[in-house]
């Protein structure tokens, strides 16, 4: 059976995407029920989760898929570091840094013939 | 003020939540869908595939690694494996939400299914703005954006898949971009405890360390270990100018 034969497929997506991604958030869930607003347990869910964001976010840029693996990695680092000024520079309005980040990478790889 | 806002309908929060769909996180969170289409059309898997995906799976990474994982011929098994691992990271998230969002009176099984709309986008979203909101009227906001966002995306990937085949690769680039840099602007912009902006810290540092160390595990390790250390260190802070004081 491959991935293209008709049912197959969306069995396949219902496993290993819906279920593998929803039993998670149902555990979530009934982990979050039993946290108070002001508890110190809350403080290290939330701290957790933070982090494991803050990870993803670093694999992105550290180590992209498609295009940007081509890149160099000196450009994106550059590209978040400018944004991260301007958004700072801008008494922290997100929409100042995204915009100058990804304006900075788009620069860099026009320049670099992309 | 207050009672005035808290005199509002359910279905007027339930739009006020809708209406987030014009919300910067939501239109980036468009945009790297519109990346997503490119990346499945050019892998082959067939338009209405990938709208069944977008509704039934929704976090976004969690799809891409689904698709990385058909395109090298995995198993189910294996998929399911691969999937599960990489998306331990909901659960915290939504058990960091669900706290916020709930009344005593808030059915479990009404929980349960909105926290299908969870995924990184709703969640930052939902932290940045719920506590602006009623806590009774959290829920009905939430399924608002949730809800709508979801389906948008569903027709969004079903018109785009057509027209993306071929994107210029500066453009594929800066989609690509967007979300990370989104992200972490978004994060700190929101954060309202001490302890995310050093768990945020933290976190990009143990990322790539743990990458280097246990690449199949690195974001689980990242995070917990990361995210303990940030809240170890936050807390002793807090405890030391508590007994100063």
């Amino acid at each position: 059976m491959t991935w293209q034969d008709g049912w197959w497929a969306y069995v396949f997506i219902a496993i290993a995407g819906w279920l593998a991604t929803d039993i998670w958030r149902w555990l979530g869930v009934l982990a979050g029920e039993r946290l108070r607003e002001d508890s110190e347990a809350l403080n290290w869910v939330r701290a957790v989760a933070t982090a494991l964001v803050a990870a993803v976010i670093a694999k992105l840029v550290l180590y992209p898929t498609g295009v940007l693996e081509q890149s160099p990695l000196w450009l994106r680092l550059g590209a978040v570091v400018l944004g991260a000024i301007a958004f700072f520079l801008a008494r922290q309005k997100p929409a100042v840094g995204i915009a100058t980040a990804v304006a900075t990478l788009a620069a860099g790889l026009w320049w670099l013939g992309f | 003020m207050e009672r005035v806002e808290d005199e509002r309908s359910s279905l007027a929060w339930f739009l006020t939540g809708a209406r987030g769909i014009f919300s910067l996180p939501a239109i980036i969170l468009m945009l790297s869908f519109v990346g997503f289409c490119s990346l499945t059309a050019q892998a082959g898997i067939p338009p209405e595939q990938v709208v069944f995906m977008t509704g039934i799976v929704w976090a976004l990474p969690a799809k891409v690694i689904l698709v990385s994982s058909v395109l090298s011929g995995a198993s189910l098994a294996t998929a399911f494996v691969a999937v599960t691992l990489s998306s331990v990271r909901l659960m915290p998230m939504v058990a960091a939400l669900v706290p916020e969002l709930r009344t005593p009176k808030t059915p479990t099984w009404l929980l349960l299914v909105l926290s299908h709309f969870i995924a990184i986008t709703a969640w930052v979203f939902a932290m940045e703005r719920v506590h602006q909101v009623p806590r009774r009227r959290r829920v009905t906001f939430f399924a608002g954006f949730g809800i709508t966002l979801v389906a948008t995306n569903m027709v969004l990937v079903a018109i785009v898949y057509r027209l993306v085949a071929d994107f210029p690769p500066i453009i594929a680039g800066c989609l690509f971009f967007l979300t990370p840099v989104y992200f972490l602007a978004s994060i700190w912009n929101s954060a309202r405890h001490r302890v995310v902006y050093l768990a945020l810290a933290v976190g990009l540092v143990a990322g790539p360390l743990f990458y280097w160390l246990l690449p199949e595990f690195d974001i689980l390790l990242a995070g917990i270990g990361g995210g303990t250390l940030a809240w170890f260190v936050e807390r002793s802070w807090r405890l030391r100018r508590e007994v100063g004081a």
